[in-house]
């Protein structure tokens, strides 16, 4: 009994090393930031001339009201991911915004003061068209969904539906767009392309077709991109091909009306193809009746519609951008022009007249590290004088939103290009300028003892002037309070702290765009946008060179592939500062296959890139002289692999001297039966502290620590749930010799793998039970090892022996990586990104196949946990406590200067950073550690040493004289 | 006692590995010549080899993999002498550290699929040297997938390690000492629930067999608490309270 007890103590003790974070310790070693994505649709709230908001639906199916004086987000609404959640239209009416979601699947409104769900209604199947809100009698009280063969007409209030109607000859006609001016009617406009126009009157009230009929126009192709309902009731269609207007009143059903624009005095080109901008700023009355008309990539036209004549207002050119906005009973039309090469000037024209508005001039300075404005919205306010006011949002190609006022100060800044980062790397941060100072005295060669002397004398000096600087500093921040002491992060004191806990994170994403981040307060210090990039592209980040090099500069090299060419570039850069490197990297005219920076260094410390063309020559970056000679000498043990997962093919080559390639092994796995999902390697910064694990009877088992080793992971083609299953194929990188072939059975991905040590850890589907499932797999050499010196895999003639063991984990996971620290003396941690937005830590320790099925003498002795199927999940190992991280796509690791810490970045929509500390801070004193106490008690045995050492010395000195 | 569970855990390894490997035939070689029709009543591909000391590859017959068709997968290697020549070449190769290739072509182990030939070769390495120093010992391991189709083959010698010993003796490359064997996947283990739920259920049954240990709080610890009342009564009595004292006289 007492046995068991002191177990469960021992097993207590072990568990919760695990620690949560204190209250007062939210925010102080962990920051996040909220996304949501490349903005789709997006809407001032302008019922309260106060309100300061703009609501967003995005391409990452957010919906979300950012505050208009900060730019930081109200509230933000996720939706699914893909297609499910897509956001095909919203619509702004009042304080309901009525979003159309999933390909016209649901119609939800909102209310856009606090976010909540007003009504929600699932729509009948159908691909989604259109959506427009319709008014009657001067009231916007419906909003119509136009579908593939259907229309229907909902109450705005609670979303019931007044009437569905099938549309006629839907299997023939292509209904695109739908258009009411609040008359009682609703108007459904369908194409036959290169044949007609079926336009299709519904009456309000009951959905009975009031009128049905067609119109010639065999030369219109798509509807919703070149037609547009302009005034009262005219629909105007612009045909590229003859350059000319065609109008229709959809009143009087007549033939169109053709009207080349060189008869209204424009010439256009005709390569471009013109584009309509209307506005219908109230949904219960006919649109406006002036509208844009782009005639060219930089040309504008403002033309109004009057008594069936087009007149022309204005001619914009050069003008890139141009949007409508109205406020109280007035429009306006603000026009983007450039102004000279770094900087646009918007302006206000009056949308009756053409007429430029006075003061209205807004100056957009374009960032040297940004992309092309691409859209333009304009919030239009009465200012008292009854004059109209107005700031905008620039949306650039970037994804990046800007917010400006007059006459042209930048509010606020959101990078969206952050929702979608695809990788990151972590940099150290340099020395500060007096640390370089000393460590540039012992770089440079020696001139003279008397010149060493001084140059010594003098860094010392400054050093100590920093440092009494630093004291004052100290000093006068501790007299201010906390709150008061600004710590801005600009590029000038960027420096690493005593135990390099911050760090440069530098991020790609998606869409081409880079970002320096520091870690400790989440500040973007430098952004640079690569315009070149493919829509489709693959990236890879490698450090070349670290910190650790000065005067060298550090530098990042990113590998961008084309994924369907497989051509490829390099873009060079300095990560601290994000300034493209004065270092021209190769042009790469064939694809690339693989790429692999090797440990060898150049003269100037830049590690050695190799890639492989698709002739299977190899090329290397930097390729000076000595990197050739150095590739010469060490090519007989250059080894590479190359996988096709197309046809499941895996084979390994060797470098020779002349860098052309010889091929040493292939392996062939039947893409008929399983294909390749994954391979995955070390870190190539991991230390592995310990060689071995001490058993309970004091005996090593020493662990199988292959370099090289890969872990493969395919799945089944078969889906059949009985048959299916992932295989788990551990491979020699060098040899192409399989370590361990294992299949899952019943089981099916997606499958997330860490492998690490000399252990993997990955987790599936289970078809058979329904449910997520770890497995870890650990390899060991034996009671002793084969050659305790070096690793080679050429010269390891035995099999490691393997163990595996299985586990229910009770919640799905989106990510996962486990934690990496300095020296790997630390245990390690798993962290797991939840589909909940928590990120858990999960100790090694529970994913250990050695677990006991029956608790014996020795494995008490090992702390090996009994074993258990059910994985716990633990409130108290969740990191990020309640801030959440939406759509976890990877999780990143970096060790800091502090053995028990490991750096933490979870990334998806949300960015969040952390520190982790496995095994507790063992290195590090407490906050609250009492230094006075332990000075004061150190202070007073020094006295009391004292004392008794001179009452001894009196003493002994009686006794002398007695 | 601390013994045990290594032994225990040793042989549970080593039944695993011999669960493995299903089938395991040595071949010494034979004279050339002799007739190989004996034993090809399987179906059989060749194992070719290549060694160059200009790191070209020319693939030349080493022997021939003879697969068995029927329940139990089974194959077997017959393989011919190294000549007088390419004894002369392979100790060229191995003294410019070149590479020894071994391939086969991709088959089918299944009984009904042998005959079909997949296009393409499975190919592995070893240093030339290794080869030699081991006279010309290797074992050769046929990966399959799960229908038995072949997947990879490796090759290492024993030993492995290549320590520039100088092999005198010509007669000791002449003659293959191959260990064959077939690894097909092994099943990875799920989560042991019914283990698991039986031993809680042994421990239940336990406990409800040990009325003792369903015991109250003072059941359980009578004795205790017992003692402890004595010994407080008893330190009371020891020390009676000078208030007391003071009442009696």
């Amino acid at each position: 009994m007492a046995k068991i007890i002191l177990l469960f103590l021992k097993l207590l003790g072990v568990l919760y090393t695990a620690q949560a974070v204190f209250e007062d310790q939210v925010g102080k070693f962990d920051w996040k930031q909220q996304y949501v994505g490349s903005v789709r649709f997006a809407h001032f709230d302008n019922q309260i001339q106060s309100s300061k908001k703009v609501l967003v639906a995005t391409e990452k199916n957010v919906f979300a009201a950012i505050n208009t004086r900060t730019g930081e987000l109200f509230w933000r609404h996720v939706d699914k991911a893909g297609p499910e959640g897509n956001i095909d239209a919203l619509l702004l009416q009042g304080q309901d915004a009525v979003m159309v979601v999933g390909d016209g699947r649901i119609l939800r409104s909102w209310e856009v003061n606090v976010g909540g769900l007003n009504w929600e209604m699932v729509l009948d199947s159908g691909s989604f068209q259109s959506a427009s809100l319709v008014g009657h009698q001067e009231h916007v009280k419906y909003v119509a969904v136009l579908k593939k063969a259907a229309i229907s007409l909902h109450y705005l209030s609670n979303g019931h539906q007044k009437w569905i109607e099938n549309l006629p000859e839907s299997d023939s006609v292509d209904y695109q767009s739908v258009y009411s001016e609040g008359k009682g009617e609703v108007f459904v406009l369908g194409l036959v392309p290169h044949s007609h126009i079926t336009v299709v009157v519904y009456s309000i009230d009951d959905g009975e077709i009031l009128k049905q009929f067609t119109v010639e126009a065999p030369w219109m192709s798509d509807l919703q991109s070149s037609c547009s309902v302009i005034g009262k009731g005219m629909l105007t269609c612009v045909d590229a091909s003859s350059l000319s207007l065609n109008m229709l009143d959809l009143h009087a059903h007549s033939e169109m009306n053709q009207i080349p624009l060189q008869s209204i005095g424009l010439e256009a080109s005709s390569s471009f193809r013109p584009v309509l901008v209307s506005s219908q700023p109230n949904a219960a009355r006919p649109p406006l009746s002036e509208f844009f008309l782009q005639i060219g990539p930089d040309q504008h036209v403002l033309l109004q519609l009057n008594n069936g004549q087009i007149l022309t207002l204005r001619d914009f050119k050069p003008a890139m951008l141009v949007s409508f906005a109205t406020t109280g009973e007035k429009t306006v039309a603000a026009v983007m022009s450039p102004k000279n090469k770094t900087a646009s000037s918007i302006n206000l024209f009056s949308a009756e007249t053409g007429r430029r508005l006075l003061d209205t001039t807004l100056i957009f300075t374009m960032d040297p590290n940004g992309g092309n404005p691409e859209r333009l919205y304009v919030q239009a306010f009465l200012k008292k004088d009854d004059s109209v006011g107005y700031r905008v949002i620039v949306q650039t190609e970037d994804h990046q939103l800007t917010y400006i006022q007059q006459p042209g100060r930048v509010l606020w800044t959101r990078e969206e290009a952050l929702s979608d980062v695809v990788t990151m790397e972590m940099v150290d941060l340099p020395l500060t300028a007096t640390q370089a100072e000393l460590e540039g005295e012992f770089g440079k060669k020696a001139d003279g003892l008397m010149s060493m002397v001084l140059k010594r004398l003098s860094s010392q000096l400054i050093l100590l002037q920093a440092w009494v600087s630093h004291l004052w500093k100290l000093f006068y921040d501790a007299r201010q309070p906390r709150s008061q002491v600004k710590n801005e992060v600009t590029i000038e004191n960027l420096s690493r702290d005593e135990f390099n806990l911050q760090k440069m994170m530098v991020m790609v994403t998606a869409s081409g765009k880079l970002f320096g981040i520091d870690s400790k307060t989440g500040t973007i210090v430098w952004k640079h946008y690569l315009d070149n990039v493919p829509s489709n592209a693959a990236f890879k980040l490698m450090v070349q060179r670290t910190t650790a090099h000065f005067p060298h500069p550090p530098q990042c090299t990113l590998l961008i592939k084309d994924k369907d060419t497989g051509l490829a570039m390099l873009h060079v850069f300095n990560p601290i500062y994000g300034k493209k490197s004065h270092v021209t990297p190769p042009l790469l005219p064939q694809p690339i296959l693989q790429s692999m920076l090797l440990p060898l260094m150049d003269q100037d410390y830049a590690k050695v890139l190799l890639l492989v063309d698709n002739q299977y020559k190899v090329s290397a970056f930097p390729s000076t002289k000595n990197v050739l000679q150095q590739l010469q000498d060490v090519a007989s043990s250059v080894f590479f692999f190359l996988i096709d997962a197309d046809q499941g093919r895996l084979s390994g080559y060797r470098l020779r001297t002349d860098l052309s390639t010889e091929l040493i092994w292939e392996v062939v796995i039947p893409a008929e039966v399983q294909k390749i999902v994954t391979v995955n390697g070390k870190k190539a910064n991991e230390h592995v502290h310990s060689q071995g694990r001490v058993m309970g009877d004091r005996s090593v088992l020493y662990k199988y620590l292959n370099p090289n080793l890969l872990a493969l992971v395919t799945e089944s083609t078969d889906q059949h749930q009985e048959r299916s299953f992932v295989g788990i194929i551990l491979i020699d990188g060098v040899t192409g010799r399989i370590i361990h072939e294992a299949v899952q059975r019943k089981a099916r991905g997606p499958v997330h793998i860490v492998h690490s040590e000399n252990w993997v850890v990955y987790e599936y589907w289970s078809t058979k039970s329904r449910r997520v499932e770890f497995s870890v797999i650990e390899l060991y050499e034996g009671m002793e090892l084969y050659n305790s010196t070096v690793f080679s895999s050429l010269d390891r003639p035995h099999a490691p022996q393997v163990l595996q063991q299985s586990y229910i984990f009770p919640s799905a996971i989106s990510a996962m990586d486990a934690t990496l620290t300095e020296k790997g003396i630390t245990s390690r941690h798993l962290l797991i990104g939840l589909p909940s937005g928590g990120i858990l830590s999960l100790p090694k320790m529970f994913l250990d196949p050695r677990r006991p099925e029956i608790v014996s003498e020795q494995s008490r002795e090992e702390n090996l946990i009994p074993y258990a199927p059910e994985l716990p999940i633990r409130t108290e190992w969740f990191i990020n406590y309640n801030q959440s991280v939406s759509r976890v796509r990877g999780i990143y690791t970096a060790p800091s200067g502090l053995e028990s810490t490991c750096l933490v970045v979870a990334y998806g929509l949300d960015i969040y950073q952390t520190r982790v500390y496995p095994s507790k801070q063992f290195d590090v004193l407490k906050d609250d550690y009492d230094y006075m106490l332990i000075s004061s008690v150190l202070l007073a045995l020094f006295f009391a040493t004292m004392i008794s050492k001179r009452l001894a010395e009196v003493k002994l000195l009686n006794r002398a004289w007695r | 006692m601390p013994r045990s569970v290594t032994i225990h855990f040793a042989v549970l390894s080593s039944l695993y590995f011999l669960l493995l490997s299903r089938f395991v035939n040595c071949n010494n070689g034979r004279r050339i010549g002799d007739s190989l029709d004996a034993e090809l009543s399987g179906f059989s591909v060749p194992l070719e080899h290549s060694f160059e000391v200009d790191d070209v590859t020319n693939f030349r017959v080493r022997g021939a993999l003879i697969l068995k068709p029927g329940r139990e997968q089974s194959v077997s290697l017959s393989q011919n002498q190294l000549s007088e020549e390419d004894r002369i070449k392979l100790k060229e190769v191995a003294a410019v550290d070149g590479l020894y290739k071994v391939r086969i072509p991709r088959v089918s182990l299944q009984a009904d699929r042998m005959e079909h030939q997949m296009e393409g070769h499975l190919t592995a390495f070893v240093r030339a040297c290794a080869m030699v120093e081991s006279h010309l010992s290797d074992v050769l391991m046929l990966h399959t997938d799960v229908s038995g189709v072949l997947i990879a083959v490796s090759i290492v010698t024993i030993p492995g390690a290549c320590r520039g010993t100088e092999v005198e003796d010509e007669v000791d490359l002449e003659v293959f000492n191959t260990t064959l064997t077939v690894m097909a996947p092994v099943s990875a283990p799920g989560p042991e629930t019914a283990f698991f739920l039986e031993r809680l259920e042994q421990e239940t049954e336990k406990n409800r067999k040990n009325p003792q240990e369903q015991k109250s709080f003072f059941a359980k610890y009578w004795y205790l608490i017992l003692g402890g009342a004595i010994f407080l009564m008893l330190s009371n009595s020891a020390q009676p309270p000078p208030g007391g004292a003071r009442e009696q006289s």
